[in-house]
């Protein structure tokens, strides 16, 4: 399932890029789905690129619950606070004056290029996850899910009453589109990167073995405690970046797009997908992108010759779907499509013994 | 702080309290025997009072008993087709099952009824103020406190002096075990679900009373407030969720009556940072199950 700890003897090059394969065939398929995005006219392209923002979001929350095998609750959370940093960082200022006319003047004169209000937007989430983190993490099952519900819930009613901050219920309108398909892709990759990085790390190998057996991994003298916060920020940091890339990909900002619509659509993505590898999480976001644009077009209909109407499926079935199908995952196939199992095309090391 | 206001706040909390207490002890009996956190209560809540809606034209008599009997078949209904067949699955993947069952109901409810809130008013003529001395108790936060103290008491008397209490107290101690000893799997689960479904139902008549409408959310801010209930208390513990239920309740009262008018509409942020405070101090909650620990 994954690499070995001592990696083959062969020439380090060819060595580290039989090891690299999984990230590079990811980012290759990636890069695929980012051509077929140019095949079609503007509305299939924002649908791929929208595909390509969820991929980020969904290996935000692989990061921690894959490797942990505790189910978080909050990477939508920190998807929130990433995207309302990255919104005020790069809101014009006459925009901001208009909208949000309390800010403190600090931010209220910020007008920072993308790059920075996007690195931003990963480290204060992950901050944030830092200190919240040093409590959660002690807490394993069900109590360490709810902790980390707990906080969901907090960043939301914060984001979404603190005024002078954020507007409250209010949308924020006239952020910077910068997020079309290209650069979508990039992030796609980049996370793809992160996560594959973080989990060849000893970190996360020891993260692993606590997932498998929390008594038998501390009895090595794994200290999970760490282990699990360093997965929690990593994870918070491409949330939140997942975050700005929703902002500046739809332009407005709801606090109501990130709580439990967004957070169900995530975990399905995962656990569709197998939230045990990273190709897991990849497979179940295009699979349940897939899947959603089939209902929409579905739900849009045919229009029969004629002008005789238009067959079509009643609107919000695909929303009753969605859920039934991931039931049916969870019942008859627990682990996912992959099984966490990582696309590995060239084996690494032939039978040693 | 004079001694009115002091009552007041009492009668408010115990009001409050005994709804999250209800909540709390649906979803621990569920916790209790099958290690199940039951997101889908939650939409248990929201189908009774839906089935309040749909029953306003006939007499409360009528409409009460079968509007309870809808919850139960709900929560009878969600265990037959996704819980049972997860039996064996580990806690993380139930979890993620129960949320997915609650969505599943949720969107299944907006598809079929809009999501738009419709009025229910099942104990009509309830909330008038009844002056008791300078204390507010209405109608309807007076039939609040005597019907939780009356389920408190019935399911007391359910668990301590039947056999199906008996076998339930069994297999929260011990599952498996319990098994051995001839008590049967699936008669306990079930007994579980319908007091789970029937405590719902409960809440579903108390709390439509108490707002005057349903729609597909009408449960979620309840159950996650019993969540936070079960979390403090202990899960897995029926008392602990009873405890938690009133600690929550007097809680939220006193945050609502104290603080600053500024930080008042983040009252239940607070409320969701105590959770991760409790549970920091006691991981499996104040009255942690013993059975909760486990076993290597």
């Amino acid at each position: 399932m994954t690499g070995p700890a001592t990696p083959p003897r062969r020439s380090s090059f060819a060595a580290e890029l039989l090891r690299w394969q999984t990230p590079l065939i990811l980012i290759a398929v990636i890069v695929l789905v980012a051509c077929a995005g140019t095949l079609g006219d503007v509305v299939w392209e924002r649908r791929v690129t929208f595909a390509l923002v969820n991929l980020v979001a969904v290996i935000g929350l692989y990061i921690f619950m894959g490797n942990s095998g505790v189910l978080t609750l909050s990477s939508v959370g920190f998807m929130a606070i990433g995207a309302y940093v990255s919104a005020l960082l790069t809101l014009p200022v006459n925009m901001k004056s208009m909208f949000l006319p309390h800010l403190p003047s600090l931010l209220a004169q910020a007008n920072l290029d993308w790059p920075v209000a996007m690195l931003l937007a990963g480290l204060i989430p992950a901050l944030v996850a830092l200190v919240a983190g040093v409590m959660i993490t002690r807490l394993s099952g069900i109590g360490a899910s709810i902790a980390t519900m707990s906080l969901l819930f907090m960043i939301y009613i914060v984001l979404g009453n603190w005024d002078e901050l954020t507007g409250g219920q209010n949308s924020l309108m006239g952020l910077k589109t910068f997020v079309k398909l290209p650069v979508a892709a990039g992030l796609g990759a980049g996370a793809i990167l992160i996560a594959f990085a973080y989990q060849e790390s000893r970190w996360a190998v020891a993260l692993r073995a606590s997932r498998e057996d929390e008594v038998a991994a501390r009895s090595i003298g794994v200290r999970i405690v760490p282990m699990r916060l360093i997965a929690f920020v990593i994870g918070a940091f491409v949330s939140g970046i997942a975050g700005m890339g929703f902002a500046h990909f739809q332009g407005t900002l709801r606090v109501e797009n990130f709580y439990l619509d967004s957070t169900f659509l995530f975990l399905s993505m995962l656990v569709i997908g197998g939230s045990g590898s990273l190709t897991g999480a990849v497979v179940g976001t295009f699979v349940v992108s897939g899947l959603t644009e089939l209902f929409r077009l579905s739900e849009v209909g045919i229009a029969l010759p004629d002008a005789a109407g238009r067959i079509a499926v009643p609107a919000g079935l695909g929303d009753v779907i969605l859920p039934a199908v991931l039931l049916a995952i969870l019942i008859f196939r627990p682990q996912g499509i992959l099984a966490g199992r990582e696309l590995i095309l060239w084996p690494l090391h032939r039978n040693r013994e | 702080m004079d001694s009115t206001l002091f009552l007041q706040l009492c009668v408010d909390a115990l009001a409050v309290g005994g709804l999250y207490a209800l909540v709390a002890l649906g979803l621990g009996v569920i916790f209790s025997v099958m290690r199940l956190a039951n997101f889908a209560h939650a939409e248990l809540v929201t189908c009774g009072g839906y089935a309040l809606f749909l029953l306003s034209d006939w007499p409360p008599y009528v409409a009460l008993p079968l509007g309870l009997l809808v919850a139960v078949l709900a929560a009878i209904l969600t265990e037959r087709v996704a819980f049972r067949p997860l039996r064996k699955a580990d806690q993380t993947t139930m979890l993620i099952a129960s949320f997915t069952v609650s969505v599943f109901i949720q969107r299944l409810l907006i598809f079929v009824a809009g999501s738009r809130p419709k009025p229910v008013d099942p104990l009509p003529g309830i909330n008038a103020p009844i002056d008791l001395g300078g204390i507010d108790i209405s109608g309807q936060r007076l039939i609040t406190i005597l019907v939780c103290l009356g389920c408190l008491l019935g399911l007391r008397w359910l668990l301590l002096r039947t056999s199906i209490g008996l076998h339930m107290r069994a297999a929260a101690e011990d599952f498996s075990m319990s098994q051995l000893v001839g008590v049967r799997a699936n008669e306990v689960i079930i007994a579980a679900f319908v007091i789970s479904g029937a405590l719902a139902g409960v809440v579903a008549v108390l709390y439509t009373a108490e707002t005057g409408f349903v729609h597909p959310r009408f449960g979620v801010q309840i159950v996650l407030v019993g969540f936070v209930a079960t979390v403090i208390g202990g899960m897995g513990s029926l008392p602990g969720a009873v405890l938690g239920g009133f600690l929550v309740g007097g809680l939220t009262t006193l945050l609502q009556a104290f603080l600053p008018a500024g930080l008042r509409e983040f009252r239940e942020a607070f409320l969701f940072g105590v959770v991760i405070l409790v549970l920091l101090v006691w991981p499996n909650g104040i009255l942690s199950a013993r059975s909760m620990k486990e076993r290597v």
